[in-house]
């Protein structure tokens, strides 16, 4: 498969009290961004578990971004700081399996910060087609980001 | 309780290599508190096996059970099923899991955890520890401070002399016990104790006499 004409499957976890607001506010600003992301809100990043990203990543996902609230800024005190904590352990896990850490990002932003959170998405794409699909992706994966998690 | 930590990927792959039908077997109880082996791990676990098992073609199907306690018979009977059904068992129990499951069952069971300590947790995601079943318990002498465990050099009749502050010579990064045993002694007004010289423990109640066995006649039938 070239890498030229592959289109990665980004899955974003977004808290609904910052980056989901966010990604709504981008499409009031009417800010473009690729169709690649697939968005889920959660309710706190704290409330994502090491287990959903391995499992988006055994899934065929070729990359996960967690999208939390900026530290100290939390709506319930420190979901954030734990979320951080999860991604750094989930990196680890996706290394020793043979994985790219890279493959597997937390930001940080606020409701308002609609045009960094599309800069984000495009910067974590970028990095994804550098590392090219993930060799998890099964035969009958549609390569064009048509897979459902 | 007891405190374990989990073997990285590659060398369970090298524990697991040529095997296919995989049972990953949590244990509710001492491993589950100390995030080393609980439903959660087992699942993280699991699926990092499967991701290192098709990146190098080795064909595992692992299958997560996690069951309340390892070290019981009661329990290990419900993972009976599951255990026959499969090829290996890995175990992420502590070491006394590993071995029940082991004597129970006709198939390999291999260990994915690194049993630590016996200990506790001292705060958020920091576990120490505080005993190692030496077989004869004299923290009623030491205000309830464990020399024998916490000291580097076992002294029951410190400090050695060699503490920095209020450090362990041995490991900057622990307190000396013999301060924190003064301290409390002090506290709780009963540092006469330490006027008293303690005679060389003896060892035979630990694990220097071979395994040991608790019986207790009263309850057995």
């Amino acid at each position: 498969m070239s890498n030229q004409r592959f289109e990665p499957l980004l899955i974003a976890f977004c808290c609904q009290y910052c980056s989901y607001s966010a990604a709504d506010l981008a499409g009031s600003m009417r800010l473009q961004y690729p169709p690649n992301v697939r968005i889920v809100r959660t309710p706190c990043t704290g409330r994502l578990e090491v287990e959903f990203f391995m499992k988006a990543f055994e899934k065929g996902a070729d990359g996960i971004l967690v999208a939390g609230c900026l530290e100290g800024g939390c709506h319930f005190t420190e979901g954030n700081l734990l979320a951080r904590g999860r991604v750094g352990y989930t990196r680890k896990f996706l290394s020793e399996s043979g994985l790219e850490e890279e493959r597997i990002r937390m930001i940080n932003i606020s409701a308002a910060q609609a045009r960094p959170l599309v800069d984000y998405i495009n910067e974590m794409l970028a990095t994804l087609k550098t590392l090219g699909p993930s060799p998890l992706k099964s035969a009958n994966t549609p390569i064009n980001a048509e897979m459902r998690i | 309780m007891i405190v374990a930590q989990r073997k990285k990927i590659p060398e369970l792959v090298d524990i697991l290599k040529g095997r296919k039908k995989i049972l990953l077997l949590g244990c509710g109880t001492c491993v589950t508190v100390c995030l080393a082996g609980g439903e959660r791990e087992v699942s993280i676990n699991a699926s990092a096996l499967r991701i290192a098992s098709r990146l190098k073609h080795l064909a595992f199907e692992v299958e997560e059970l996690t069951i309340e306690r390892q070290c019981d018979n009661v329990f290990i009977e419900k993972a009976a099923d599951a255990i026959k059904r499969n090829d290996v068992v890995l175990s992420l129990g502590c070491g006394a899991g590993v071995q029940a499951i082991a004597e129970r069952y006709d198939k390999p069971v291999y260990a994915g955890l690194d049993t630590t300590f016996i200990g506790i947790l001292e705060e958020r995601a920091t576990w120490t520890e505080k005993c190692i079943a030496c077989g004869k318990c004299v923290l009623h002498e030491y205000g309830g401070i464990c020399p024998v465990t916490r000291c580097a050099k076992h002294m029951l009749n410190g400090p050695c002399g060699g503490s920095r502050e209020d450090r362990c010579e041995v490991r900057a990064d622990r307190p000396c016990a013999w301060q924190i045993i003064y301290q409390r002694l002090k506290a709780i007004g009963e540092l006469d104790r330490l006027k008293t010289i303690k005679p060389p423990k003896n060892w035979n109640a630990s694990i220097h006499g071979g395994s040991r066995m608790v019986i207790r006649e009263d309850h057995r039938i």
